[in-house]
């Protein structure tokens, strides 16, 4: 399996570290919901075919990414950094009224 | 109900073997049953098994979507052991064990269990206080469990690297002498057959593709050979359980699916009689009947249900394997494969009613569920028959990921990949 990062360029999955589910949104620190606890903590989605999840590229450049992976075929689509990823999502949180 | 003695093979040997029944019929499915297991293989063929002989429930499907035991009952690395530190997990396991030990005559089918040992490396004095802990655990807990010197280590396998130069020095080990492995695929075919004899249908190339309700309820399921009603329908899906819960609206469970590689050698003389595993890492072996050395480690590490994996592993895994064995540093591997597990976030089962009504689901193995294949089947049973726990699988519920009371051996946390 090769992981296009997006400074390095296409690199061997033994460079990449997998840091899981990028779907999950983390509630605010101070939130007391536990719904919404529990679903960050322990509810996974886990689908067949894409799944957008976080990798480090610890064996090179260290960037934090969000990849976009069929989980039949292995297939790698879409490579993008997570600071944009997390920013959309926090937007997309923020649009849909929930407390911050 | 014995079908296989001197006597039968004496005589079918003399008519040719040209009159011994198929060990399970092929079925066309009937509109209904009492009750439905989803998914054919180790756990739920046990389950069908123990709900026909246990507690006379014999008007049950077994679906499978492939053949029977296409998927973890045959890729396992065939070990049986009940080392766990906490009580929920050794009692469960010991009472796999204990089921284990009677496997073979209970369905007259010689499952190969061997107890031959399993013995966990340990390569610092820290790891040998935990071993100790952990031993004593086990047998307050009615396992059996023996510290081993360095000494002991090197005279039990003598192939093994004890040498103070080694990479991961061994100062000793823990071994549970009554642990050892069994052919797995002998233990599917026994399960179907004494399922099969008492009345169940084992209906293979049949894909659940969807789930019959009634309002909350499941009714039945809907598959690629029609719909089938039952008044209970169970799932046992191992690595498929997101996918096929889907299917019934769950579209989220504390589980991830990963996939684990397993490996064979080359076949060799008798090497070594008992199953090692290495502390510094993670990996297990013995070697087969066959010859071949049987060996793997720790998950590739990240979602997916593809039944293949990629080389980091593999490389890790022999490089470890070579770390204990340096003899074994020229011997070819002849085939590798992988499976996929259920990784749940606390590495222990779930084996409960619900979530839906008219329901029950089994599942959350991560990469310990074959030794568990009698025991798992046989706590599902009672749970589907009485619509409550047995004592032993009361902890494996749900929910108790929301309630916070997690049976996390490893202590990792809600990151399934490590457990």
């Amino acid at each position: 399996m090769l992981i296009t990062c997006p400074y390095c360029g296409p690199r061997d999955l033994a460079e990449f570290t997998y840091q899981g589910d990028a779907n999950r949104v983390r509630p605010d620190p101070a939130s007391t919901d536990h719904e919404a606890w529990y679903d960050y903590v322990y509810q996974r989605a886990n689908p067949v075919g894409d799944h957008k999840e976080y990798w480090q590229h610890s064996g090179g450049c260290r960037s934090h990414i969000v990849v976009v992976r069929n989980t039949m075929t292995h297939a790698v689509g879409s490579v993008g950094f997570a600071r944009e990823h997390e920013e959309r999502k926090s937007a997309a949180r923020h649009k849909s009224g929930e407390k911050a | 109900m014995a079908e296989y003695s001197a006597l039968s093979l004496l005589r079918n040997a003399f008519s040719g073997n040209r009159d011994w029944k198929p060990a399970w019929r092929k079925p066309d499915p009937k509109p209904a049953y009492d009750v439905i297991i989803v998914g054919g293989g180790g756990h739920g063929l046990s389950t069908a098994y123990y709900l026909a002989a246990e507690h006379g429930i014999s008007n049950v499907a077994v679906i499978e979507r492939g053949w029977l035991g296409q998927g973890n009952i045959g890729r396992n690395t065939t070990i049986v052991r009940s080392n766990y530190l906490l009580p929920e997990s050794v009692r469960f396991y010991e009472h796999s064990m204990k089921l284990w030990e009677n496997l073979s005559h209970e369905l007259n089918y010689n499952v190969m269990f061997s107890q031959r040992g399993v013995l966990n490396l340990a390569h610092t004095p820290s790891q040998m206080d935990d071993y100790a802990r952990r031993g004593n655990a086990m047998r307050l807990n009615g396992a059996d469990a023996e510290l081993l010197s360095r000494e002991e280590v090197a005279r039990k396998v003598p192939g093994l690297d004890v040498s103070a130069s080694a990479r991961f020095p061994i100062v000793g080990g823990l071994l549970q002498p009554r642990a050892g492995t069994a052919r797995h695929d002998a233990v599917a075919w026994g399960f179907a057959r004494g399922a099969d004899r008492r009345g169940v249908d084992i209906i293979e190339n049949c894909e659940v593709t969807g789930f019959l309700r009634d309002g909350d309820r499941i009714t039945g399921v809907r598959t690629t050979r029609g719909e089938i009603r039952a008044r209970k329908t169970a799932v046992a899906v191992a690595g498929m359980t997101g996918h096929v819960m889907k299917l019934a609206g769950i579209d989220k469970l504390p589980i991830e699916s990963h996939v684990l590689q397993a490996f064979v050698s080359e076949s060799l003389k008798p090497f070594v009689d008992t199953v090692v595993t290495f502390g510094s890492g993670h990996l297990y072996m013995s070697q087969s009947d066959k010859g071949g050395l049987v060996f793997g480690g720790d998950i590739d590490g990240y979602n997916t249900y593809a039944q293949r994996g990629n080389l980091p592993i593999v490389e890790d895994v022999m490089s470890e394997m070579v770390a204990m064995f340096p003899g074994l540093a020229r011997v070819r591997l002849l085939r590798s494969w992988g499976g996929i597990m259920d990784m749940s976030m606390d590495g222990s089962p779930i084996i409960t009613t619900g979530p839906l009504p008219g329901m029950y689901l089994n599942c959350g193995w991560c990469y310990g569920g074959f030794k568990a294949t009698p025991a798992s089947g046989w706590a599902f049973a009672y749970t589907i028959a009485r619509d409550q726990p047995h004592a032993i699988n009361a902890a494996y519920t749900l929910d108790r990921f929301k309630r916070g009371i997690l049976i996390d051996e490893k202590g990792q946390g809600s990151t399934p990949r490590l457990h």
